[in-house]
């Protein structure tokens, strides 16, 4: 049974407001902000009985639980912003389990003077892609901190999924033989971000890939239970992934350069910045490692679902007491895709 | 030496500046080492500003080598 | 991307692996030295040495401006930027090169200084204009590609009358240390390193022409091939080169006709001389007091010089004792015979200039080589089961 929504005396001024210290400090402030900006947009049972917690029961199996933090600069970025980033992010690495994603929760730790209308923006962005996703905030938590000690708004959440039975995904089971595929295109995120980040003045039409990626995993689940391996390349892109799965496995890699997609764009971008698309981020991706025999029918799969159109299947893994990753460059020579000390850093020589 | 990229002229902009492409991005480059630039022209781009006039007609005369040499191995 | 891609067409990179293949004497050796830390890239990210035939051996040159800058240079960037007024403004190739005890500018960043990357000299006077509270510096390295945009920089501080603006100056130049490198007794006395032949830098060469490398050509019998960035650009480079040494030539060669000319880019060439001048001598790390290699800022722009502006300290400091980048720029040594290398000198810990960027001999070879040093093992994979795809073409069973 839902409760009646509490009435305040004056809403909340979203166009010219900003959050003050009052809005954490756990009185009526604060519960006029949950109310009129958190539990108003994202509108579920669970939130709108409006405890601390959320209470719910679950069918048995193996549970997955994960929990991500956004800290992305700037906010908001073309295809996306923080709020949308952190449920298709959360969402993901429940998905990459292969579990069905069943919630999510959601902390805001805000900084003192920052705008409610961008506030506003941001939760509104983030509960619609929670409704397009299916899967609901069902608790969350709101603190504010002083000017200058936060970069605006930082979120943190939590997800939490099924697995069906039958699947059992883990970066530690790709074998010697086992097909390497990807989902789309490599590093469409991370220039986006880019274009607009102070300091990096280009301009381009490229969108972040940012999505919720379970109804494309569900896709290849129903065809191949036995898949091995799924992550999405993040940070560090898909060579920093491919090599933790390659030590996680202890297995070695070869991937073929004119076989990995890459949009135009991201190449100019990446040529112009002096970067490598292999190390750029990416937020709407997976890489997908499955036995050889079942490599066809996955790929047909991801290939008939919206989010995976631009899937390839880019290499092979196979014994290498090394694990190197190795990649066969378009002029026919090889090299090794290693793991970057740090963020890579746009070079100019 | 130094990373620098061929990158189409589209537009001249104010105080020496330009818009160029590539790969389907755009940035605003400096014509301050160049002379006679116009939109249309490939200028090799280093650091935010064009070095140097690229000349297709070498280009094409290197490329046709190319095939040349590999054709008589 | 026009003038890019038919440039990395692996197809015609095969035809012109065929044909050096087809020149090459198979009954001699020949040493090619890359200058340029962007061909040292090119053929490393590529893989293009596995297109050469044995016989034909890559040399790396020391032609990377951020691993022969010396330790105190870097030492001296982090005091300018300790100073509570100082923002320093640097391309992102240098955030991570170690100073002394392993500070370097990105550590400085986390302590607390204002030390930001910009993409160009035209980011730091836009900053230095947007805050005249700042004491903007810009920390100007690299050859004469990068050179005349740092000259075009000063003068629109001059224009502009930006009292906060200034460049810590740092630019070298690439025919004194070629020079160094055949001067030096391992090459020209002993004959124990060999050299048959240069790979020209191709953005540098788009500044300074091509004409400059007639003397050494001359001088020192060498031929010089001016290549461009691009893979097809570096085989065909290699082709000319071979060709040169089997007919006892040494000419310089001009494999980049579409960017460069003999006399190169005089307005460039003009700013630049009015803006800098030569120093006595510089350090390079790796190769210590090199005469007539370094520029520093004309006494008409000292106003914009930081080293005028602060007393910014200038301390010769020597590398780690077994660190043999020295005789890796020299082409003396190769990285695999370096004791540190691998075990203490990594990228995410370099110990010298060698490691320190992406370019450098030690860098790359880790980055994109080292598997070879691995051994003969081949990656071996089981036989595909029935009615599976196949495996990539040309792979070992």
């Amino acid at each position: 049974m839902t409760l009646p929504r509490r009435a305040h005396p004056r809403p909340l001024d979203i166009r010219h407001g900003r959050v003050d210290l009052s809005h954490g400090g756990g009185g009526r402030a604060m519960a006029q902000l949950v109310d009129e900006l958190f539990v108003a947009a994202f509108d579920n049972e669970a939130l709108n009985q409006r405890n601390d917690q959320a209470a719910f029961d679950v069918a048995g199996g193996r549970m997955v639980m994960t929990t991500d933090g956004y800290v992305i600069h700037p906010l908001f970025f073309p295809g996306g912003d923080i709020g949308s980033l952190a449920v298709h992010g959360t969402v993901n690495d429940v998905a990459m389990a292969g579990a069905v994603p069943l919630s999510l929760s959601a902390g805001f730790i805000i900084e003192e003077g920052f705008p409610l209308a961008d506030l506003k923006r941001i939760v509104d962005s983030m509960a619609q892609a929670s409704k397009e996703a299916g899967v609901p905030v069902v608790t969350g938590d709101t603190k504010v901190v002083e000017r200058g000690k936060g970069d605006g708004v930082f979120i943190t959440t939590a997800g939490i999924g099924m697995v069906p039975p039958g699947v059992s995904i883990s970066g530690d089971r790709a074998r010697p033989g086992d097909a390497i595929l990807v989902s789309g295109t490599m590093g469409d995120h991370g220039v986006a971000v880019m274009s607009r980040r102070e300091g990096l003045e280009f301009e381009t039409d490229l969108l972040s890939d940012s999505a919720a990626l379970h109804g494309l995993v569900a896709a290849m689940v129903a065809v191949a239970p036995g898949i091995r391996v799924l992550r999405d390349p993040t940070r560090g892109g898909l060579a920093a992934t491919l090599n933790e799965i390659a030590v996680q496995s202890a297995t070695g890699m070869v991937i073929r350069e004119s076989a990995v997609p890459v949009k135009d764009a991201v190449r100019g971008a990446c040529e112009l910045l002096g970067l490598d698309p292999l190390y750029v981020a990416n937020e709407g991706k997976l890489i997908c490692i499955c036995a050889e025999p079942d490599a066809d029918a996955v790929l047909a799969a991801m290939r008939a679902h919206p989010l995976g159109r631009d899937a390839a299947r880019i290499g092979h893994c196979g014994a290498d007491d090394h694990h190197f990753v190795r990649m066969e460059t378009a002029m026919g020579g090889m090299r090794v895709v290693d793991w970057l000390a740090g963020e890579q850093l746009p070079r100019i020589c | 030496m130094c990373l620098a990229l061929p990158a189409l002229v589209t537009e001249l902009l104010p105080d020496d500046m330009a818009r160029i492409e590539l790969g389907g991005v755009r940035q605003q480059v400096s014509l301050a080492l160049v002379s006679d630039v116009v939109p249309g022209d490939y200028v090799i781009v280093h650091v935010g500003y064009a070095l140097t006039r690229l000349d297709p007609d070498e280009a094409a005369k290197t490329l046709a080598l190319f095939e040349e040499m590999g054709q008589l191995a | 991307m026009k003038y890019v891609d038919e440039f990395r067409d692996g197809g015609v990179a095969k035809g012109l692996a065929r044909a050096v293949a087809a020149e090459a004497d198979p009954a001699r050796a020949y040493h090619l030295m890359e200058f340029c830390g962007g061909h040292t890239h090119a053929i490393s990210r590529y893989g293009l040495e596995d297109l050469l035939p044995a016989n034909i051996r890559m040399v790396h040159g020391p032609g990377c401006p951020v691993c022969v800058l010396p330790v105190g240079r870097i030492d001296a960037a982090i005091w300018l930027a300790r100073r509570p007024e100082v923002t320093l403004c640097t391309y992102g190739d240098l955030m991570r090169v170690p100073g002394s005890k392993s500070m370097s500018l990105i550590k400085a960043k986390a302590e607390g200084c204002d030390v930001r990357m910009v993409h160009s000299t035209l980011d730091a006077l836009k900053l230095a204009q947007a805050r005249p509270d700042r004491q903007v510096v810009f920390f100007a390295i690299g050859f004469e590609t990068t050179t005349p945009p740092t000259a075009v920089a000063l003068k629109q501080a001059r224009a502009l009358g930006l009292a906060n603006f200034s460049v810590f100056c740092n630019h070298v130049l690439t025919p004194s240390a070629i020079a160094h490198i055949l001067d030096s007794p391992e090459v020209r006395l002993l004959g124990t390193v060999k050299l048959d032949g240069f790979i020209g830098p191709a953005h540098v060469s788009t500044v300074i022409g091509s004409a400059p490398y007639e003397y050494f050509a001359e001088e020192y019998a060498k031929p010089v091939v001016i290549a461009g960035f691009e893979p097809l650009d570096v085989m065909q480079a290699i082709l000319m080169l071979v060709r040169q040494v089997n007919q006892g030539r040494h000419q310089v060669e001009n494999e980049f006709s579409r960017a460069v000319t003999r006399d190169g880019n005089a307005k460039a060439k003009a700013l630049v001389a009015e803006v800098f001048e030569l120093r006595k001598a510089f350090e390079w790390r790796g190769l210590g007091l090199v005469p007539y290699s370094g520029l520093r800022i004309k006494q008409p722009f000292a106003a914009w010089d930081a080293e005028r502006r602060w007393p910014v300290p200038d301390d010769s400091v020597a590398d780690h004792k077994a660190c043999e980048c020295g005789a890796i720029l020299r082409g003396v040594k190769k990285p695999v015979d370096c004791k540190l290398f691998g075990t203490v000198c990594t990228p995410e810990n370099p110990m010298g200039s060698c490691m320190v960027s992406a370019e450098g001999a030690c860098a790359a070879h880790w980055t994109y080589g080292r598997f070879r040093d691995a051994g003969t093992q081949s990656l071996t994979l089981p036989s595909p089961g029935a009615g599976s795809a196949p495996l990539l073409p040309g792979y070992p069973p």
